[in-house]
């Protein structure tokens, strides 16, 4: 997705901000000193493998985790407020459903939850079924759902009190290819509404096609920042990349690799090049090594190039 | 083959502490608590507690409590001292309404005049009548007293059994001859003579033998227009060993909510972990009350259990006992770090408040040390406010020591399954 320019607002009517948020679990940094702001109307990507820290800004963002350090403001007001509390909707990664109630009942609690009360609850409840495709399903126990509709009610709940910054903690996790087309399309509904909203993923995929700007996170820091074009701008400029797979993969392939300033990683090496003429050279040398190519390709850099660019690793490792 | 599952298994139970608990801990402690309740030392052996009022004061009333004194009872002629004062003896009036309190499950009077004529021989029109007052729901101790009454009879009163045998000759058989009676009345001096002595003990006397029975008129005190002495027992007695496992479980939802994440997106939301506890509180109560109503209103539809003469007391009970299992549970709960914790946990807990507590044997039959150990569970208090509104037809105000011990104690339980339950509201 192309993203549009952002025009700068105000700091103090930002939808999110977070200052040098910082969290420690033991030895373990989760987050570390993450600075970031949530444009209006922007959706903004966390794209990170599994453990980057991804769920702990958002728990620490929705109040569910104290942070050691660091400061998250919502519409410039303190996160734990109840001012905070009514602005923000988090959707959790984990299935957050009674199983037994009914999809209705389920939206009508957490409305409640929410302070929502008579004719603005049905209001709310209506637009949450129509929203998530579930108003033919809504008299049904969730218990009886499928993977893909517990995941929509499980968005709808978080959007029950209609907030206006929306924090979406992997909401495809473990749902089939077009259940997420489905989820796809709910969000980028809430995206023309102008909605705010942070999106969490592992999914390159996602966060290209639903996000803005995207922040690659790894080990609870921030490692780049912006739209898609750009982190791949920032990371190879005008360069393409060719990926290469060896007969072999020994220790002199890799110092090979390395010595012809490549990346080798889960038995693939890449290389980057300014011309599609330079192959030929890449192709020449590795023959004069000794070592046997066995498939290689040229493409355009994308997301998951940008982390191994950065990190030396793999997106979904 | 078999050696691999086995080993599975075994490793399995290891590292499920619950399940160890439950196979092993749990027996152990059942053994204990009901060794100790049927006397397996002697030391705590039960005495039963008997009230007895001489009001004849005569030489025979006398011997006949210092016989039962000697006996292996517990008998008490005055209640406690108060503030370290005496109290005044026991009157008829007075132990009757001990007896009602509960104070102890039989009272004897031995009326005025029971000396001049205090034994018979086949039920003799002229002799007098002791009255065994009792607490119908104790089926064991009256019978026992009553036993013991008329072996003391023969055992602590020979010169009194030698004197009756001597009318009833002088009635039936056409008296004695002077010399006879002379004869007659040695030995009956020399019986009092022994009986003064401190040499004549208890082995002696219980090497007399014979059938004199004493009379005694039983009357129930309390519960005598009950149509089922122990049904308000058990109905109090299961129902709040069951509303321990309701409120638990119940309680448990909680941790359901904390494994699912619903708990977190509940608090993220305008409802605090103070609120949300205060809530689960509400509920857990209120299902516990509902089920102790569907208790109380089956013994009356089935059992006869007179509940509407008693509904104002049953409220009051229903209503406490409710509110403190149902913090109890939301405790056990907010003791446990999962589903599978607690599961155990509050099944050994559960059980061994309730065996302990005489929700499974009436506590009044424990050793004393044990129903003492009872009164740290909910259940013996409980079950003590069901058993005086329903058993003792007390009125509401005295239902206050339970009440208030069962209020307290459900606040308590709550405020610290408050306070582990922060470990929930942030991480």
């Amino acid at each position: 997705m192309a993203s549009a320019p952002m025009v700068p607002a105000p700091i103090s009517v930002l939808p999110l901000r977070i200052q040098a948020l910082a969290k420690r679990f033991g030895e373990l940094t989760a987050v570390d000193g993450i600075t970031v702001e949530l444009h209006s109307g922007e959706c903004l990507g966390l794209l990170g493998p599994n453990g980057a820290g991804k769920s702990t800004l958002i728990r620490s963002i929705v109040g569910r985790v104290i942070p050691d350090s660091g400061k998250v403001l919502v519409f410039g007001a303190p996160a734990d407020s109840a001012g905070a509390r009514i602005a923000l909707g988090w959707v959790p990664q984990d299935l957050a459903l009674y199983p037994r109630l009914t999809c209705r009942e389920n939206l009508e609690a957490f409305g409640q939850y929410h302070g929502l009360r008579g004719s603005v609850l049905t209001t709310s409840v209506a637009w949450c079924l129509e929203w998530a495709g579930l108003a033919d399903r809504a008299e049904d126990a969730v218990a009886s759902f499928s993977g893909g509709m517990k995941r929509r009610l499980n968005m709808a709940a978080g959007l029950i009190h209609r907030p206006k910054v929306i924090l979406m903690d992997e909401p495809t996790v473990g749902v089939d290819p077009q259940s997420r087309n489905r989820i796809f399309e709910m969000i980028e509904k809430l995206r023309d509404q102008g909605i705010s909203m942070i999106y969490t993923t592992h999914y390159m995929e996602e966060a290209e096609r639903l996000c803005d700007r995207i922040a690659i996170i790894d080990h609870g820091r921030i490692i780049a920042l912006g739209a898609k074009e750009e982190l791949v701008h920032n990371a190879f400029a005008s360069r393409s990349e060719v990926i290469a797979r060896f007969g072999n993969s020994d220790g002199s392939v890799l110092a090979w690799v390395k010595e012809r300033g490549g990346l080798f990683d889960n038995g693939m090496a890449r290389f980057t090049i300014e011309h599609a003429a330079e192959i030929g050279g890449l192709l020449d040398a590795a023959a004069k090594a000794g070592h046997e190519l066995v498939d290689v390709s040229l493409r355009k850099p994308n997301l998951e190039s940008v982390f191994l660019h950065w990190t030396g690793r793999e997106l979904r490792d | 083959m078999i050696f691999a599952i086995v080993r599975t298994a075994l490793t399995a139970l290891r590292r499920d502490r619950g399940a160890l608990a439950l196979s092993f801990i749990l027996p152990v402690a059942f053994f204990t608590i009901f060794a100790v309740i049927f006397g397996g030392r002697r030391d705590t052996t039960p005495k039963i507690s008997v009230i007895v009022v001489d009001e004849d004061h005569s030489r025979a009333s006398q011997q006949l409590v210092k016989g039962l004194k000697e006996e292996s009872l517990s008998v008490k002629t005055r209640p406690a001292t108060k503030r370290g004062v005496d109290q005044p003896e026991y009157t008829a009036t007075t132990a009757e309404a001990a007896v009602k309190a509960g104070a102890a499950p039989v009272a004897l009077i031995i009326p005025r005049g029971f000396g001049e004529n205090p034994i018979a021989f086949g039920g003799g029109s002229q002799r007098s009548t002791i009255q065994l007052l009792k607490d119908s729901s104790d089926m064991v101790a009256p019978q026992i007293i009553n036993g013991l009454l008329q072996k003391v009879a023969m055992t602590a009163m020979p010169d009194v059994m030698a004197a009756q045998g001597s009318k009833y000759m002088d009635e039936y058989a056409g008296g004695f001859t002077p010399e006879q009676r002379k004869r007659i009345e040695q030995g009956l001096e020399e019986l009092r003579k022994r009986e003064r002595s401190e040499d004549s003990n208890t082995q002696t006397r219980q090497s007399s033998n014979g059938g004199m029975p004493i009379s005694v008129s039983a009357r129930d005190v309390v519960g005598e227009n009950k149509n089922n002495p122990m049904v308000s027992f058990y109905a109090a007695a299961i129902g709040v060993m069951f509303l321990l496992f309701t409120a638990s479980s119940a309680g448990g939802s909680l941790l359901d909510e904390a494994e699912s994440g619903t708990l977190d997106r509940v608090l993220s939301s305008q409802v605090n972990m103070g609120t949300l506890l205060a809530g689960k509180l509400c509920y857990c109560s209120l299902l516990a009350f509902s089920q102790l109503i569907l208790m109380f209103v089956w013994a009356w539809l089935v059992f006869k259990l007179d509940f509407i003469a008693h509904l104002p007391g049953f409220f009051i009970m229903g209503l406490s006992t409710a509110f403190s299992v149902a913090a109890f549970g939301m405790l056990l709960a907010s003791t446990c770090r999962t589903r599978a914790q607690l599961g155990p946990l509050s099944t050994l807990v559960i059980l061994i408040m309730s065996s302990v507590g005489g929700s499974m044997f009436p506590r009044f039959l424990m050793p004393e040390a044990m129903q003492k150990a009872g009164l740290l569970t909910i259940n013996a208090w409980a079950i003590d406010g069901f058993t005086k509104v329903f058993w003792r037809d007390e009125p509401v105000t005295h239902l206050w020591p339970q009440v208030l011990v069962l209020l307290v104690a459900g606040a308590l339980f709550f405020v610290i399954a408050r306070r582990l339950a922060r470990r929930w509201e942030y991480s």
